[in-house]
């Protein structure tokens, strides 16, 4: 659905996205994570046809984002929520919601209802009439999202629809990009909040500049991290420790009375090596899998980069 | 390009104006006061009808010509209230970019921004010039013993000097918003465009400019080849990669 290759751009003397080469399916959340000026919205903005690209290739649903005719198809089919709200604050929620679905060219019918709808869902309805100036955060945000909608695109692209929302809105919208998912569309999200990415993601990159990783949150665990089996010990004795070497080729650390050993396939290892244990007169008080979390990956990634 | 997109931009542009108090207002008192204030002014200097000597009424004829004149200097200045207000308000509410994220082009935009800021001056104005001349035919009536308008002149200043003008004032203002951020600084630089038709009226006064036939279809003429210099020029400047990235 949407794909990259070698993606740059640079602003003048500034390169603020490096040869990003990615792939989205269709129906696949994928969530983009960096630290601030990283290149998300760059990346966002020319993956929508807002700024032309320094150099590479993007394409949306097959079409090139860098061709003026293409621009227009691909712009039909997409929805944005862009950083800053960019609502008219002087006309109604409703009024807002119009013009956009007038722009796509929906019909009266179509208009009425797909506003209705979202409204409703997104619990501003019984304030439609009201200017959106006079609204909350949380709420222009709500409003920002419907009018990504009113022309039901199957491609969505989120530029961090969730910062600056109190926890109560900000599940509001995760919920609702749930449903969204639900419905099968692609999302493209940019997000600083890594719990976010975790449940919403199917996969995620990390960007500073390059993108640093790609995958699956457990892809890029594993990646990291391996895979760790951690063994509390009553004591660890030296017997123990050669019993546990020679059961398996991965790197043994003891800490205090634990033993923290890397293993390949953990469900596979972990039985011969608490039978190791037992067997040279070791007494088990617990086996841990050891699992980082997305921010131990997001924060050794980025700051293992310069 | 398609008209009907430019439409839908412009009908949600008017819609925001008539919010704005203030710029309705400047419209509709400059209106106000060229079609009915200047007439009444008339009434008073021709002595409240009745008889006038010929070199009175001459007089007073060129008076009536030079206040038509004011007209194309509310075409020149009322846009650029509009036009200035229409651009950077979206660049505050920075709402282009999700406006540029639809399948809109940009000329499209631009189209649709320019008929919303030419609309409710022309209409004023046009609205406002009938209601001067039947007030002015009321009075002259009884001193020319005929209708004073229509005539060509005023005909070739409310169709194509009026429009034009208007052109130049919100192609201006599109160049000037572009470049600055608060709409007071926008408006100030783009009424700049007013001096330039202010010196011919002062030129008309002094009698190197005549407002007759050939002497403002010359001046249409000169107005419109400008107005497709900067034309072009807006159009450079309204480019959606420009707009989200060189706009200050
Ligand atoms: N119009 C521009 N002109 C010059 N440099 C720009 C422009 N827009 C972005 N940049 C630069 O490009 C880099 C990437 O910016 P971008 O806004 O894409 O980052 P981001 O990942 O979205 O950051 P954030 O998390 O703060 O939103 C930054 O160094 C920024 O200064
Ligand atoms: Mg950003």
């Amino acid at each position: 659905m949407i794909d990259a290759v070698n993606l740059t751009k640079k602003f003048k003397d500034i390169t603020a996205v490096d040869g990003l080469t990615f792939h989205v399916d269709e129906g696949e959340v994928f969530g983009f994570l960096g630290p601030n000026g990283a290149g998300k919205t760059t990346t966002v903005r020319m993956l929508c046809c807002l700024i032309a690209r320094t150099s590479g290739e993007s394409r949306i649903a097959g079409y090139d984002t860098g061709n003026d005719s293409d621009s227009l198809k691909i712009r039909k089919i997409i929805g944005l929520i862009p950083e800053n709200v960019g609502l008219y604050g002087e006309l109604s929620a409703y009024r807002n919601l119009d013009f956009y679905a007038r722009l796509y060219d929906r019909t009266e019918q179509q208009r009425k209802e797909s506003i209705e709808r979202l409204l409703r869902l997104l619990g501003l309805w019984e304030k439609k009439d009201h200017p959106v100036g006079t609204f909350s955060k949380g709420m222009k945000q709500k409003v920002a999202i419907a009018r990504a909608l009113v022309h039901d695109p199957g491609i969505l692209f989120l530029d961090e629809p969730t910062a600056n929302l109190d926890p109560g809105a900000a599940k509001t919208v995760r919920d609702f990009i749930l449903e969204l998912k639900k419905e099968k569309k692609t999302i493209f999200l940019n997000t600083h909040n890594l719990e976010e990415a975790q449940k919403l993601c199917d996969r995620i990159g990390i960007l500073k500049t390059h993108l640093l990783r790609i995958g699956t949150p457990e892809e890029l665990k594993e990646a990291l991290w391996g895979s760790k089996t951690v063994i509390g010990l009553e004591e660890v004795s030296d017997m123990i420790v050669a019993a546990v070497k020679q059961h398996t080729s991965g790197k043994v650390v003891v800490e205090d009375h634990r033993l923290v050993i890397d293993v390949k396939n953990a469900g596979q290892e972990n039985p011969g090596l608490v039978q190791a244990i037992v067997a040279a007169g070791g007494r088990i008080q617990f086996v841990q899998e050891f699992s980082p979390t997305l921010e131990d990956v997001y924060l050794k990634t980025v700051r293992e980069t310069p | 390009m398609r008209l009907s997109k430019a439409w839908i931009i412009a009908s949600k542009d008017l819609s925001i104006f008539r919010k704005k108090k203030s710029i309705f207002y400047s419209v509709i008192l400059f209106s106000l006061f060229v079609s009915i204030g200047l007439p009444l002014l008339i009434y008073v200097l021709s002595g409240r009808s009745g008889s006038i000597s010929p070199d009175a009424l001459s007089g007073l004829l060129t008076v009536i010509n030079a206040f038509a004149f004011f007209y194309i200097i509310g075409a020149a200045s009322l846009p650029t209230a509009i036009a200035s207000y229409s651009i950077i308000g979206e660049k505050q509410e920075q709402s282009l970019e999700p406006l540029l994220a639809t399948p809109t082009t940009d000329s499209e935009i631009l189209l649709g921004k320019s008929i919303g800021a030419l609309l409710p001056p022309l209409v004023a104005i046009w609205i406002g010039a009938v209601i001067f001349m039947g007030l002015i035919d009321a009075i002259t009536f009884g001193l020319l013993g005929s209708l004073y308008y229509l005539n060509a002149v005023i005909a070739v200043i409310m169709l194509l000097l009026v429009p034009l003008a208007a052109i130049t004032a919100v192609e201006v203002s599109v160049i000037v918003s572009a470049r600055v951020n608060d709409v007071r600084t926008a408006q100030q630089l783009g009424s700049l465009i007013v001096i330039p038709f202010a010196i011919i009226y002062v030129l008309g006064e002094i009698n190197a400019f005549a407002l007759t036939v050939p002497y403002l279809l010359i001046l249409s003429a000169i107005i419109l080849v400008v107005d497709i210099g900067l034309f072009s020029l807006s159009v450079s400047t309204f480019r959606r990669d420009e707009i989200l990235t060189k706009w200050k």
